[in-house]
Formats: C-alpha cells, sequence, structure tokens
C-alpha cells in the first residue's frame, strides 16, 4: 500500500539530457531543476524543441537507446530514479508515475479491448484477480464520466471518440491511484470544447485523489487553468519558475515578458495594439550561442555580459520560490509600455467581392467505406445553406471544430468541388458551378489558398523558388523565365525572407518560413480573395504572432479580403472584422466581431468562449462544459445540429429542437443567430468573458 | 461479412473465367495446335492433312465454342469427320455414341485426356496434388513458424546483434532463388564430390515413402527463399509497432518486456505478415515446380512442366484451373482473415 | 603441366579481375569524396550494409561490361573442347593452340567448355537484360499506376482488376505458355512488346508535356525532339523481319534483337509490370492527400502536371528501392527462364541455362553448377543488400 510521504514528491536537480546521434551529441535538456510538492501541479511551458518533452520521457527513465541523462538527478519520493535496477523501475511505472500523451488513439492498443489494456494495471502492480480488475475498471471509467461504462469495457480504441479515447487514456493512469501523474500536451489533438471538458476532469480527479500533476504544454492559457505553479522553457533550459501569479503579472525573464506579448490576449487589437512577434528564430540544439539563450533574440541584451559565460538561476526576493535565468533581472523596468510596435490605421471594408446565397453542399458516400460501392448510399450534408458577403481589404473568420463544413466551404469557393444547390457570386459572375479546371488563370489566381500544415504545405522535391515561379507560370504572370524570376524575389521580398531562399529545398526551412512561402505563392497571381485555412494553428506561438502579422500587412497594402479559418477564438477576436460560426455544416451565427463576442450569444458560441482558455490571470470565464462529443457529420442529429449537447434547451418550449431546424433570426445590425431561444432569453444572456478592472 | 464475402466469391470466379480462357487461348493457338497434330497423327503430315485432321476432331471451331464446350456450358461437338469416322468430344470409349452426355466440360468433372500419359487429365492432377500437398504441408510446417520466429526475434529489439545477424541470414536466403539453394544443398549434403552424403538427393522415393532422409531437402529448399521474405515483412512489422506509442504506454504501465512482445506487441505485428504468407502461395507454386523438377519428385510442379513441355493441352489447361484456384482461394481466405485479425476493420 | 593449386587459381583469377577491381576502386573514391553532394546516393556510402551490396553489385556490372569487351574472360564460352569435359577447377588446357589461356580456371562443363569464362559471360547477359527490363516495367506501371491512384473510381478497378489477374498466374506458368517457340511464330510477344514499348514514350510525352505547356516556345521543339528521337527507337525496336510486326523499311531499322532475347525481355516486363503498378498506386493514393497537391489543384494545375511532377517525385524514395529489389528479382527470373531452357538459345551461356546444365551431374561434378549459382546469389545479394542500405539511409533524417 501507498507509504506516507511528505516531503517532495518529484524532485529534478540540476538535470541534463542528451541523445546522441552517429555525428555529435545533441543536448536536449541543460541544468534543468524542478520541485512538485504533494497535490501540487506544475506546468511546464515552452515551444516545440524546447525539451519540456525529453524532462518528462526523462523522468520515466524511457529516453531510447540514444537518449541517455548526462548529468543531474532525478528523485521520486526521495529515491533517485536512475539508480533504480530495471524491476523497481517497473513496478514505479503505472503504479507510482503514470503518463498521458498527447494522441490519445496512438496510445491505445488497437487490438486489445479497452477493458482489457485497464484491468491490466492493477493485475500488474496488485496481482489482484480479474474480478477485482474489472470491478476496479468499471469505477475508473464511471469516475471519467463515461457514459455506458460496461459497452466502453468491451469495446476496442477505434469504436471511441477522440474525446473518449482521451477519458481512457486518463482512467488508465488512474487505475493505481499513482502519486505523480505527467501529463504531455494531452488535449492538443482534441476539439476545443472537448478539450475544456477533458481539463476540467483531469483537475477534478487530480483534488479527488490528491495527485501530483506535471503538465506539459505550450498553451499558457490551458496552464493557468490548471496549475499551481509554473516552469517556463526556453531551449534546453527552464528560464523562469514561480508560482502561476508570479509568473503571469510579475514576470522576469525577457523571454516570458515576450511570449506573452505575441500571444492574443483580451485587448490586443490589429489596428491600435498589435501583437509584437519574438524576433529571429528559435536556436537548433547544436548551433546555441554562448551564455544565455534567448540573447540573440532579447531587446535587453547586453554584449560582453549576457554572453560570457552560462547563466544560472536566480533568486527574486521576496516571493515564493520564484527563479529566474536572466542577470539583469533587476535593472529591468518590467512595467515599462511597449515599445516599437506602432498602431496602424484601421482599414475600412470596400465594395463587396464575393457574395454566397443558399450554398449548399451534398456528398453522397458509402454508407460502408470499405465494403461499400454498391449497396445503400448515405448523403452527408456537409454544408447547409450558407448565405454570407464578404468585401474589399475585410477578414472574415470563420469559426468551428471539426466535421464543421469549413474545409468543404473552402473546396467549393475554390472550385475543387461544385456546389449541390446555391450560388457563389465573385464580382457579379456565378461561380458555383464552375470547376476549377474551366476557371480562367485569372479567376484560379484571384481566389487562393494558405494551408494548415506548413510541413505538407510545399512540394519536398522542389526549391522554393521553382515552386513560386511554378505558380506564376501557371497564372500567366511574365514573358520570359528572367522576368518571373525578378517576381519570385519580389514575392519572397513581400513576405520577408531572404532571396538566397529562392534556391533552398523546403527541408531546409523552419515551419514559419514554410508557412511564408506558402503565402508568398498563394500571392503570386495578386490573389483578391485569401482562404486561410488555420495558416498558424500549427506554429509556435512566438511564429505564430509574426505569420499573423504578415499577412495583416500585406491584406492593408493589397486590399485582400481574407476567410480565415480557425478555431482558436483568441486570435479570431484579435484579426477579424466579422465572424462566422459554424457548425455541422450549419451557420449558427454570423456578425461583427463585437457582436459575436458579446451577448446574445448563440448557445454554441457562448460554450465555445468559455472552453478557450486565456492566458490573462485578470480574466474571469464563466464556466460552461459541453457534455458528450461533437456528433458525426455522418450522423446528424435531427432538428436543431447543436441541441444534442445545449445547456439551453430547456428554455425553449415543446419539442421544437429536436424536430426542427431553427430559421436564421436578424438580430440588431445584421448580427444573424440560428437559434430557436426567445428575445427574453437572449436578453438575459451575460458575458462568458469578464476583465477584472485593473 | 456474408455479403462480403459473397463479393469476393464472385471476382474470384469472374477472375477464373478470364484466366481459364487466356490460358485456353494460349494453348490452342494454330501452332500448337499443328504441333499436336503432328504428334498425335502423322510427323510429315501436309498443312491440308493437318488441317482436316483438326477438323475431325472439333479444334478448328471458333474459339469461344470450344472454351464453352470445355467449360461444360456448350453441348460437346459432334462432327462427322471426312473419314467417314463420328466423333464426339463426349463419347467415351465402349458405349455407343447414343449413350454419350451432351455436355462434358470441367463443370462435369472432365478434365479431357493427356496425351503425354494416356491417362484422364483427371486423374492425373488428383494424384500430383496429393503428392505436392505431402510437400507443402511439411514446406509450410517448417517455413512458418521459423519465419515468423526469426521475424519477431529481430524486430522486438531494431539494431541489436541478434537483430543484425538474424536480418543477413534472412536476406541471404531471400537472394537464393530455389535452383540456386537445391543445387547448392545438393553440392553439400548430397553429392560424393564434398562426401557428406547425408540426404539424398533425388526426392522419387520420397513420393511412396517419404523419410528425412529422402524429403528433408526439398522441403527446405522451397521453404528457405519464403522462410526469408516472410521474416523480413514480419521483422518490419514488429520493429513498427514496437515503436509505437502504444507500446510505449504499455511500457510506461509497468509491464515486463517479455509481456510486452507477447501480449501487445505480437497480434498487431502478425496483420500485416499474415497477408504476405498467403499471398506467397504464386510465388510457392514456382518453388514447386523448380524442385519437383530439380529432385525429381512427379508432383504437380513436375506435371505442369511435363504438360507444357509437351504440349499436352488438356493436362496444361487442367493444371493452370487448378494452380489459378490455388492462388484465388488463398487470396480470399488472406481478405477474411485480415478482416478477422485486424479489429479496427468492421464488417457490418 | 601441373593442375595449379587453389591458391594458384584464387589468385590468377584475381588478377584475371583486375580491370573490375580498379574499376570499383576508382567510382569507391570518388563517390565517397563527394558523397555530401551527391544526396541519395551519396548517403548509402554511409551505411555498410549499402555499401557491400553495391560493391557487389559493381562488380558484377564491370564483369560484365568487361566481359563483353573480351578483358577478363579466358576462352571463348561456347567454345568446346573434347579434351576438358568434366574437368576440375585450374586444369591445364590440353589440345589448345599456343596462344590460349594455358588453364580452365575453374574447370570445364560436360561439354568441355570453360566455366569462369561462361560465368563471365553470363554476368554480361543479366547486365544487359535486368536493368532494362526493370525499367520498361516501371514506366508501365506508373504510367498507369500513378491515375488509378490519383483518380480511383472505376478506372482504379479496372486496372487492379487486370493486375491481380495477372498476378493470379503462377509466372512459371506464364513463361511455358508464352515464351514458346509456338507462341513466338504466332508474333503475341510481338504484339505484345509493341504495346509495352509504348509506355515510355507515353510517358516521356506526357512528363514533358504537362511541365511546359505554359512555354509553348519550348515545349513544341523538345517534344518534337524526344517524340522522333524515342519514336525512332521504339520502331527499330518492334520492327523485325519475320515477326508479326514490319513497319520500318530495313534501312531505318537501326538494331535488330534477338528473337529469343525480345521475347525474355517482354515476359519478363509483363511479370514485373502488376507488382509496379500496385506500388504505385498505393503511394500515390497516399500522396495526393497532401497540402501540396491541394495547392496545385487550387492554381488549377492538371491532372498529369499533379501526379508526375508533385506525386512521382516524393514517392521516389520508395521507388528507387523497390527497383534495386526488382533488378534482383528480374534476375532470378532470367534464371529460372534458363533453367527450364525456356527463351534463350541452349548454348547461351546465361547462368540459369548454365545451372540447368551442370546439375545432371551434380552428384559428382560441382563446378559447372555451382559457379553459376554463386554468381548468381551474390549479385541478387548485393543488390538485396544496396536496397536494404537505401531504405535505412533514405529514412533517416
Amino acid at each position: 500500500m501507498k507509504d506516507k510521504y511528505d516531503g517532495p514528491i518529484l524532485e529534478i536537480d540540476n538535470l541534463s539530457i542528451s541523445f546522441f546521434t552517429r555525428l555529435r551529441e545533441i543536448p536536449a535538456v541543460m541544468d534543468f531543476s524542478v520541485k512538485v510538492m504533494p497535490g501540487e501541479a506544475v506546468g511546464l511551458v515552452g515551444e516545440s524543441g524546447c525539451g519540456k518533452s525529453t524532462v518528462a520521457l526523462g523522468v520515466m527513465q524511457d529516453l531510447g537507446v540514444n537518449g541517455r541523462i548526462v548529468g543531474g538527478t532525478i528523485r521520486f519520493k526521495g529515491r533517485d530514479l536512475s539508480e533504480m535496477s530495471a524491476d523497481e523501475l517497473r513496478r514505479v511505472r503505472g503504479s507510482e508515475i503514470a503518463m498521458i500523451y498527447q494522441e490519445p488513439m496512438a496510445s491505445l492498443n488497437p487490438a486489445m479491448r479497452v477493458g482489457k489494456q485497464l484491468m491490466e494495471v492493477p493485475k500488474i502492480h496488485r496481482g489482484v484477480s480479474d474480478k477485482e480488475a474489472y470491478a476496479r475498471a468499471l469505477q475508473v471509467v464511471t469516475d471519467v464520466k463515461l457514459p455506458d461504462p460496461e459497452r466502453i469495457l468491451q469495446a476496442y480504441p477505434h469504436q471511441l471518440s477522440g474525446g473518449q479515447q482521451q477519458r481512457i487514456v486518463i482512467a488508465m493512469a488512474l487505475m493505481a491511484e499513482p502519486s505523480l501523474l505527467i501529463l504531455d500536451e494531452p488535449t492538443t489533438a482534441l476539439d476545443v470544447t472537448v478539450e475544456a471538458a477533458v481539463v476540467d476532469l483531469v483537475k477534478e480527479l487530480g483534488q479527488k485523489y490528491g495527485t501530483s500533476m506535471l503538465f506539459i504544454s505550450h498553451n499558457l492559457g490551458l496552464v493557468l487553468e490548471t496549475c499551481d505553479r509554473i516552469c517556463v522553457m526556453y531551449s534546453g533550459e527552464a528560464v523562469e519558475r514561480g508560482s502561476i501569479a508570479d509568473v503571469f503579472d510579475e514576470m522576469q525573464h525577457p523571454y516570458t515578458q515576450a511570449l506573452f506579448r505575441s500571444i492574443p490576449l483580451p485587448g490586443a487589437d490589429k489596428a491600435a495594439r498589435p501583437l509584437r512577434a519574438i524576433p529571429g528564430n528559435f536556436p537548433l540544439p547544436h548551433e546555441r550561442p554562448p551564455g544565455c539563450n534567448f540573447g540573440p533574440r532579447c531587446d535587453y541584451f547586453v554584449e560582453g555580459l549576457c554572453d560570457e559565460r552560462e547563466i544560472p538561476m536566480f533568486d527574486v526576493k521576496g516571493s515564493d520560490r520564484h527563479t529566474t535565468r536572466c542577470l539583469r533581472f533587476e535593472e529591468i523596468d518590467w512595467h515599462a509600455p511597449l515599445s516599437g510596435v506602432e498602431a496602424r490605421d484601421k482599414t475600412e471594408p470596400g465594395k463587396v467581392i464575393l457574395r454566397m446565397e443558399e450554398l449548399k453542399k451534398y456528398y453522397e458516400v458509402a454508407a460502408n467505406a470499405l465494403f461499400g460501392r454498391s449497396g445503400e448510399t448515405r448523403v452527408v450534408k456537409a454544408n447547409e445553406t450558407l448565405s454570407f458577403e464578404a468585401r474589399e481589404s475585410e477578414t472574415l473568420a470563420i469559426v468551428g471544430e471539426s466535421g464543421c463544413g469549413k474545409s468543404t466551404f473552402a473546396k467549393v469557393l475554390m472550385g475543387l468541388e461544385t456546389a449541390t444547390e446555391g450560388k457563389i457570386i465573385l464580382d457579379n459572375r456565378e461561380i458555383q458551378d464552375t470547376s476549377i479546371e474551366d476557371r480562367g488563370a485569372k479567376t484560379v489566381s484571384e481566389i487562393q489558398m494558405v494551408f494548415q500544415n506548413p510541413f505538407d504545405t510545399l512540394n519536398p522535391s522542389m526549391t522554393v523558388g521553382a515552386q513560386i515561379m511554378r505558380a506564376l507560370e501557371i497564372f500567366g504572370i511574365g514573358d520570359t523565365v528572367a522576368e518571373r524570376r525578378e517576381r519570385m524575389l519580389s514575392l519572397l521580398d513581400l513576405v520577408k525572407l531572404p532571396r538566397e531562399f529562392a534556391d533552398r529545398m523546403p527541408r531546409q526551412l523552419s515551419g514559419g518560413q514554410k508557412q511564408r512561402v506558402g503565402i508568398a505563392r498563394a500571392f503570386a497571381g495578386d490573389a483578391r480573395i485569401v482562404v486561410a485555412d488555420e495558416p498558424v494553428s500549427a506554429l509556435d506561438v512566438s511564429v505564430q504572432a509574426a505569420v499573423t502579422d504578415l499577412l495583416m500587412e500585406i491584406q492593408r497594402e493589397h486590399k485582400t479580403t481574407l476567410l480565415f479559418i480557425s478555431h482558436d477564438l483568441s486570435i479570431v477576436r484579435y484579426l477579424s472584422d466579422r465572424v462566422m460560426v459554424m457548425y455541422l455544416g450549419h451557420v449558427v451565427e454570423l456578425g461583427t466581431t463585437e457582436q459575436v463576442f458579446a451577448p446574445p450569444y448563440h448557445p454554441y458560441t457562448e460554450a465555445l468562449l468559455s472552453a478557450v482558455p486565456i492566458a490573462d490571470t485578470r480574466v474571469a470565464k464563466e464556466h460552461i462544459v459541453l457534455e458528450g462529443d461533437v456528433p458525426s457529420a455522418m450522423n446528424p442529429p435531427p432538428g436543431c445540429p447543436f441541441q444534442t449537447r445545449c445547456r439551453w434547451k430547456s428554455k425553449v418550449p415543446g419539442n421544437l429542437c429536436e424536430t426542427e431546424v431553427p430559421p436564421m433570426r436578424q438580430m440588431q445590425d445584421g448580427h444573424q443567430v440560428k437559434c430557436h431561444l426567445s428575445e427574453e432569453e437572449f436578453r438575459g444572456m451575460t458575458p462568458v468573458i469578464r476583465i477584472a478592472a485593473e | 461479412m456474408g455479403l462480403f464475402i459473397l463479393r469476393r466469391v464472385g471476382i474470384m470466379l469472374l477472375t477464373a473465367v478470364c484466366l481459364t480462357f487466356i490460358v485456353f487461348f494460349l494453348t490452342n493457338l494454330y501452332p500448337n495446335l499443328e504441333k499436336l497434330s503432328k504428334s498425335q497423327g502423322n510427323f510429315r503430315m501436309s498443312d491440308a492433312e493437318v488441317e482436316t485432321w483438326l477438323g475431325n476432331r472439333g479444334y478448328t471451331q471458333p474459339l469461344l465454342v470450344k472454351y464453352g464446350q470445355w467449360l461444360g456450358v456448350m453441348p460437346g461437338y459432334v462432327i462427322e469427320g471426312s473419314d467417314g469416322e463420328l466423333r464426339g468430344r463426349c463419347f467415351e470409349t465402349g458405349l455407343p455414341p447414343e449413350e454419350a452426355p451432351t455436355f462434358c466440360g470441367v463443370l462435369q468433372g472432365n478434365w479431357g485426356f493427356s496425351t503425354v500419359f494416356q491417362e484422364p487429365a483427371g486423374r492425373i492432377i488428383g494424384e500430383a496434388l496429393a503428392l505436392t500437398g505431402k510437400l507443402m504441408f511439411w514446406v509450410m510446417l517448417l517455413m512458418v513458424p521459423t519465419a515468423l520466429l526469426i521475424g519477431v526475434l529481430a524486430g522486438m529489439r531494431e539494431g541489436s546483434a541478434t537483430d543484425r545477424s538474424l536480418s543477413t541470414v534472412a536476406i541471404v536466403t531471400t537472394a537464393t532463388p530455389e535452383y540456386v539453394s537445391g543445387v547448392i544443398l545438393i553440392a553439400v549434403f548430397a553429392s560424393s564430390a564434398v562426401g557428406l552424403k547425408w540426404f539424398k538427393g533425388t526426392a522419387t522415393q520420397a513420393m511412396e515413402n517419404a523419410t528425412f532422409e529422402n524429403f528433408f531437402l526439398p522441403v527446405l529448399t522451397i521453404a528457405l527463399y519464403g522462410m526469408g521474405y516472410i521474416a523480413r515483412m514480419t521483422r518490419a512489422s514488429m520493429a513498427e509497432v514496437m515503436t509505437a506509442q502504444y507500446i510505449r504506454t504499455a511500457r510506461l504501465k509497468g509491464v515486463s518486456f517479455p509481456n510486452i512482445v507477447v501480449k501487445h506487441a505480437l497480434r498487431n505485428a502478425l496483420i500485416a505478415p499474415f497477408t504476405v504468407i498467403m499471398l506467397q502461395f504464386p510465388w510457392l507454386l514456382n518453388g514447386v515446380v523448380i524442385v519437383e523438377t530439380l529432385f525429381n519428385y512427379k508432383g504437380f510442379g513436375w506435371t505442369l512442366v511435363q504438360a507444357a513441355g509437351n504440349n499436352d493441352i488438356d493436362l496444361l489447361l487442367g493444371v493452370s484451373v487448378v494452380s489459378v484456384f490455388v492462388v484465388l482461394v488463398t487470396q480470399l481466405i488472406s481478405d477474411i482473415g485480415y478482416v478477422y485479425l485486424n479489429p479496427r476493420i468492421s464488417v457490418s | 603441366m601441373d593442375p595449379l593449386s587453389w591458391a594458384e587459381i584464387i589468385t590468377r583469377v584475381l588478377t584475371q579481375f583486375l580491370p573490375v577491381w580498379v574499376s570499383i576502386a576508382i567510382v569507391f573514391a570518388v563517390s565517397i569524396t563527394w558523397k555530401r553532394k551527391l544526396g541519395l546516393y551519396g548517403k548509402m556510402f554511409d551505411s555498410p550494409i549499402g555499401m557491400i551490396g553495391f560493391a557487389l553489385v559493381l562488380f558484377w556490372v564491370f564483369t560484365g561490361i568487361f566481359g563483353a569487351m573480351d578483358l577478363i574472360v579466358t576462352h571463348d564460352s561456347l567454345g568446346q573442347s573434347a579434351f576438358m569435359k568434366n574437368e576440375v577447377p585450374g586444369t591445364p588446357l590440353r589440345g589448345g593452340d599456343e596462344s590460349a589461356y594455358p588453364y580452365y580456371l575453374l574447370g570445364g562443363d560436360n561439354l568441355g567448355r570453360d566455366v569462369f569464362s561462361r560465368m563471365v559471360d553470363g554476368a554480361w547477359v543479366v547486365v544487359q537484360i535486368a536493368p532494362l527490363a526493370t525499367l520498361f516495367a516501371f514506366m508501365v506501371g506508373i504510367t498507369l499506376g500513378l491515375p488509378a491512384g490519383y483518380f480511383g473510381g472505376r478506372l482504379d478497378t479496372v486496372l487492379s482488376f487486370l493486375a491481380n489477374l495477372i498476378l493470379a498466374f503462377p509466372v512459371i506458368l506464364l513463361f511455358y505458355l508464352l515464351v514458346t517457340p509456338e507462341i513466338v511464330e504466332t508474333g503475341i510477344p510481338s504484339y505484345m512488346a509493341t504495346v509495352l514499348f509504348v509506355f515510355p514514350i507515353v510517358f516521356l510525352a506526357v512528363l514533358l508535356n504537362s511541365r511546359y505547356h505554359t512555354r509553348p516556345k519550348l515545349r513544341t521543339p523538345l517534344l518534337v525532339l524526344v517524340l522522333g528521337l524515342t519514336g525512332w527507337l521504339y520502331l527499330s525496336l518492334i520492327s523485325q523481319a519475320g515477326t508479326g510486326v514490319e513497319v520500318l523499311p530495313q534501312a531505318l531499322d537501326l538494331f535488330d534483337v534477338p528473337g529469343g532475347i525480345l521475347v525474355v525481355f517482354v515476359a519478363v516486363v509483363f511479370v514485373n509490370s502488376p507488382t509496379v503498378f500496385r506500388i504505385v498506386r498505393g503511394l500515390a493514393m497516399d500522396i495526393k492527400t497532401r497540402d501540396y497537391v491541394a495547392a496545385a489543384q487550387t492554381r488549377g494545375e492538371g491532372r498529369w502536371y499533379i501526379m508526375l511532377w508533385e506525386i512521382l517525385p516524393n514517392a521516389r524514395g520508395p521507388l528507387i528501392v523497390d527497383f534495386c529489389l526488382r533488378i534482383g528479382y528480374t534476375t532470378i527470373l532470367l534464371g529460372t527462364l534458363g533453367f527450364f531452357g525456356l527463351g534463350l538459345p541452349p548454348e547461351s551461356p546465361d547462368w540459369g541455362t548454365t545451372i540447368n546444365d551442370g546439375r545432371r551431374l551434380l552428384q559428382i561434378y560441382l563446378h559447372p553448377a555451382l559457379v553459376p549459382a554463386v554468381a548468381l546469389l551474390s549479385l541478387v545479394l548485393g543488390l538485396n543488400l544496396l536496397a536494404d542500405g537505401l531504405r535505412e539511409e533514405s529514412l533517416r533524417d
């Protein structure tokens, strides 16, 4: 049985981990220390490649063949983990320390029933009988709030939805009531509303079982909501450590400060208070600068001081275990107003360019994907009666979770698919039935797209320059190769990439640089309408701001209409003029950014707003947790698409929500909401996000 | 599930019809028929005589008609020849022509008559199949477990010394076709020149009485080639599974290494090789042909060579039909088995 | 003269291969010096397995080439000597003239031919046919596999059905049906050659047109040139007096391929293409979901451009690996054909035929069958190791 232990659960001291390749040693974590007390939740924050996951694997002593701990100690309840034998280690793993990963689907064995995977844990660690193990599994599955636990235990992982799978992974981690739970980006693969519910569950269960947590995330907002303390990492080192309040409000490291300035918090505005991107790039592990790793990107860098020697952690006086890895933290005026970022003129939307009228897109799919082809088919209503218009220089955000039909909409607009019904009008021309082959080069070049995944957006076997020149060629721009090359170079200038990049292969570029090339390619033919499909969601926080900024700047100069598809409401609030919220193929709300972000809300918008984590301690949110998952578009519920998860459903008389699709209701000033709720109910709604007065 | 199997069987039958038709077409090309008539009749026949000879025996009918008759969906020909003799496809010696059935094709169980062995083709094929069945049984028994074992052992710790040495063995065996390994094995273990003489260099005696001494070399020869291939597939699949995240989950949940391999990795790792084993059949059939020729074992492969080499049309057709069916049936089994092994594919 | 001892035999054989050693050394020295600039080929020199495989392959390639240039062979591989029947390795030559090489280094076969020279000439047969046949099989497989994978639907169903049809045929049966003198007489292999060899031309034409259709000034002369040249080669290849296909006047016919070789070539291409088709189809289905393909679609690229310039280059890794493996497989197939005495003339020095000749007396005389068997084994092993090395290196980074 668990022994009582009241010292620190986990104590990492000056830990250094390196990976060894054929060519060199690559230090992944250097001089890293952190302490987790009983019942405490510590957040580990940093951008990709900063070594936060390596720390987690180091704690689990699972670094693979190439990784090795080259210095420091990891103590778990006072015992050094690296001195344990394989057998002792095995007894600790799963029973005292458990881990939850990013991809729930990948972390469950696809060929084993869920129940068996859960029951394995107590059977290994406590040697209990099948029956006892089953009882325990049933209890834990009930604890993680999964409906119909008995059926779930009999299921294979692929039969569950993403959210359910992650709950199973959590259940598995809790089977043996561990003292320490390590969560490595546990919600990144999930939809926002599902993420909110899972985070809620983790918090609740952590308290119930008294588990300490090490929460690894790139999302500051999420850490704010879940953790007591935070440790910020940069390029293999911890740069700042302290309680949530200290680090969020009284930060003592330039990187932390720069990070907060580059994320869109409430109050940021693309014209009046633009974001400030961190200049430069994340250093590669074998190209770290001497002295302070953040030095080359830091505003407060002093030559001869910061690059002289390795910098230790300093204690910040008068605070609870608040430390920073900055030599100048006492000299810097942390409250000085942000300089170097000018407010810009707000652009006014021009004439209407694009109009959608009652656009519908249905697919016929075989009912059984694998063995189908013959047999019955099913109609998937990917887009239901979409109507809106977009103006010159306007940013229209399209918000929704997976399966809401935003990608289908983009395909129809681009001409990769033709519409089932309705009209798409571009400058008085109807193009809904013209597929891309039949559109002229001009029309094609006018509507272009920026893709989500930077690692997938460029052809890996063609140089950057060749890809842009190919686009120019297809759009019929320039008569000679030399002319096109000149134009290509000026496009590289436009997206602020050095001209040398023209001859590089995509794999030599970082994610943000690739995304810039993608933008350059989209603007090759002076696009008037650009569909940006989550262009920054796969990028690191500090790069996101720079790429967003670039898009905004090009838009201002070219008067482009930007259709910005995103699930991230923070960024949507920051850059869009109007917002369209979609759910299961329906537009549920449409209005200006102010209208959508303020009551009255559509119930779905309300939940979405509540679900998005905001990295600001001043923000108080109303707590709304949606039950269940987004229904499959193959099998949508009858009536209102949102009725299965709506918390307002009881306020509508009769079973209207379940039988009838609500009409699009005109609120004031063009604000539209698709809901059955009465006027009074709408008027009674309160804001979800409130900012406390400073 | 039923519908799925039905569809597969349908496709399989269609494939079989297409394939047999191709074989029928190729074996019934005029030069082949000419050779047949000369070898059966008289080597000094003139072109006109060949023509009548063939005409009298129904060979000059349109191809589709001949195919239909052979298959047994069209009535067999009855031709009064230019020499006055009445011949019919379905006539049997010793029975009056009136009692002959109308249809007599493969579907009725009539496989034709072998001109080389002077026996009904059906019987020859049956006997040959039994002999080859015996060979294949031992081949499978030796090949599949060994290959899987090698593959799993090599793949469970990628890059280790065990992995490197086992992989090398597997690569060498896949680089050795049966006619090479057979020659080397005979040279080393059966020749008087080396002098080990542990095994017999022919398997003729094994047809009646198979012993370790006279049967091991042919079995090993066929098994070796396929073994390397399956082992490499298993290794690749196993190595991939061992890096999967759910294996890490299992490890970090405290499952011991042997249990990880047996309980978590094995089933997932065997899905891919299972299909491969089944799809090995067309190639195993090749091995059978080579080995039976090399070791003089008069099974199915040997019969194929005799039939093809001597222009024995009916026998060759029969052999083709059987081998095509063997291949198609194993493909069907592989498809169905894949669905059962892999829970991610649901058949509703 | 005394027979040679084993040490002497080995020394003499190694000396005989001198030009091969020099060439291999040069290739390796040059490649290793510039390996960082040579892409995947250069990276292969980081893998010991890949290097061993490459060395083996180079050995046989150079042996074949120099053998055909009469550099390595010691005797005429078809010349028989009544005194040398079944003589063991290292036997001095009796009854030959003064200028001839004084020994049969690896002995004589049952007709008294020099086993060493036959092995060297056998390499030339493989080096001539295997890579080219594999290349043709790839052209066919790619030209059909890309659209099948990219478009899917009915086209895919039909093409996949045809591919499976060929795959369901046991290879030897197919060979026995295709590669017999009677079938050759009907001209069917020539017709098949006519069809199969069109694919490379179609492939090239579509490849260039899809890339350069936006620049007609470059495209038109380029296409005329390439099509003219390949077309002429094609017509020369297929047209042959005496078969069903005689399209080109004799004067313009550049070369004639011996009937036996052509049939073997066609059969091997025919057997290999469905597998290539399946691989390419699978790769195309995977790669077509990538964003860069969507990007090409949204800028209005033609379908063939997407298939040949966006999908194909990114499938090259697995295809190169398979290409190496497939040359090995083709070598095995050629051996099989020789082993059953199909297609190639009976006195041909190719390894399959030689093994078949030698196996009859295998219980007593090992060397006539063992030498070509080991030769074939080492070449295929080399190709497999090379493929393995390439696969490993292409997966890295």
